[in-house]
């Protein structure tokens, strides 16, 4: 897709960034393992399947910014496709199961968790919750990348590619934890406005990946734009169906009707 | 909401057929708009491939509603499926009044998919390198049927509804 001036100091660029990228990653999962620690040390245990979700998350983060897959995402676009898939939504969502704010609310201080609450009931993190703004920051962050030059330019510039790929993480997060709710969050929204929200932005995904398919970014050959859009319309549909699936569920467990022993009766 | 389940054993299950009457019509519905979408993606494009991915003549427009049906198909079939659950665990379930919606759902985005979508949006044909009339007859004819049945039943089911409420009341 681009030519290297030189393969040796394109590789080591490379791999500078794929050093950046994967960092946080590696040291969210030394900081859950930590967590659980003193969690279990305060005898409040931690369940097994949330660190399987997170364990299992991280490590599809980083398939996706290093390794082989990376690697090899820069040659081929439906690769960088499985690579998206990874890192913007699967890798997310099951992060996101893992509860990490939960976790680490347990392990604070009660003085340390009492600021971290606040920090959470803040207003920015009303703004960065609300599944509208989340929505947008992804989807619509996806439709610059695929229908501009910025995903030529990703791959020419080392900056950029970092700052793309954090971006796609942190968007993707956000926006599954601004629509399933796992983890205390201050700035609920309703069920139905959650469900709007996201058939609005699974619609957003699928027609940009027909647009994709129609027309390949620049640099993409056609074949590899058409295995990648139909990577990202089913792939994406697969993972937006568990989510769908998780709110209604969250949904019928909230709507269940009150069995009421009324004091009058007996 | 409250109220309408208090002493639910002690009543006949009809009482709370009737007041959850529409989330059983609703539920229908949306089961059968997703259902019919899920068969359309499974049969049509997977296994026949008769759909095709994308069409060069589809407008956007056509992307769009294709992408806004799609997206919603999946929260219809298992928001529905829910609400089933929920109307069962409140003695509601109504399956005839459910299977009205079901066939209503069913048939009227079928029709959408075969008229609207197919022939003005043009986003795919229903099969390519053939003569396309006689589907796109059968494909809409068989979606007014279902259309026609599912109406009849939701109304008779209404006028029952009807009666007996006036009976009770």
């Amino acid at each position: 897709m681009h030519n290297h001036i030189s393969l040796e100091t394109g590789d080591s660029i490379q791999h500078i960034g794929e050093l950046i990228l994967s960092t946080p990653f590696i040291l969210a999962l030394v900081s859950y393992f930590v967590s659980i620690f003193i969690s279990i040390r305060r005898e409040r245990p931690w369940p097994l399947y949330r660190t399987v979700f997170w364990t299992i998350g991280v490590f599809c983060c980083l398939t996706a910014v290093a390794g082989p897959l990376a690697d090899r995402a820069h040659m081929d676009f439906t690769v960088h496709m499985a690579g998206h898939l990874l890192l913007g939504m699967l890798g997310p969502l099951l992060m996101v199961l893992g509860a990490p704010m939960t976790l680490i609310l347990r392990a604070l201080s009660v003085q340390q968790a009492r600021k971290l609450t606040r920090i959470l009931r803040s207003k920015a993190l009303g703004v960065i919750s609300n599944p509208i703004i989340t929505s947008i920051l992804n989807v619509g962050g996806l439709w610059i990348l695929y229908s501009t030059d910025l995903f030529f330019m990703m791959h020419e510039n080392i900056f950029l590619h970092v700052i793309v790929h954090i971006h796609v993480f942190l968007a993707g997060y956000f926006f599954t934890a601004s629509l399933i709710y796992i983890d205390p969050i201050a700035h609920r929204t309703s069920f139905l406005f959650r469900s709007i929200v996201l058939v609005l932005a699974l619609a957003g995904h699928g027609i940009l990946s027909k647009y994709i398919y129609a027309y390949p970014p620049n640099g993409v050959p056609e074949s590899q734009a058409q295995s990648g859009a139909m990577l990202m319309y089913y792939g994406g549909d697969m993972i937006d169906l568990v989510l769908i699936i998780i709110l209604c569920f969250q949904w019928f467990k909230a709507t269940k009707p009150r069995v009421t022993v009324s004091p009058l009766s007996v | 909401m409250f109220t309408k389940n208090v002493n639910s054993s002690m009543k006949s299950n009809y009482s709370n057929r009737y007041a959850y009457s529409n989330r059983n019509l609703w539920s229908g519905f949306l089961f059968g708009l997703g259902f019919v979408a899920f068969i359309d993606e499974t049969v049509f494009h997977q296994l026949l491939h008769w759909h095709h991915f994308y069409d060069r003549s589809t407008t956007s427009i056509g992307l769009i509603s294709d992408g806004l049906f799609h997206a919603f198909s999946w929260l219809a079939t298992v928001g529905a499926l829910f609400m089933v659950g929920d109307l069962k665990r409140r003695s509601a379930w109504w399956y005839m009044r459910w299977q009205g919606g079901v066939l209503i759902g069913a048939g009227g985005f079928n029709l959408y998919d075969g008229i609207i979508q197919h022939k003005l949006m043009r986003i795919h044909q229903i099969r390519y390198n053939v003569d396309i009339l006689p589907y796109d007859l059968v494909w809409n004819i068989a979606a007014a049927i279902i259309l026609i049945i599912g109406i009849i039943i939701t109304i008779h089911i209404q006028n029952k509804l009807k009666r007996e409420l006036h009976a009770h009341a």
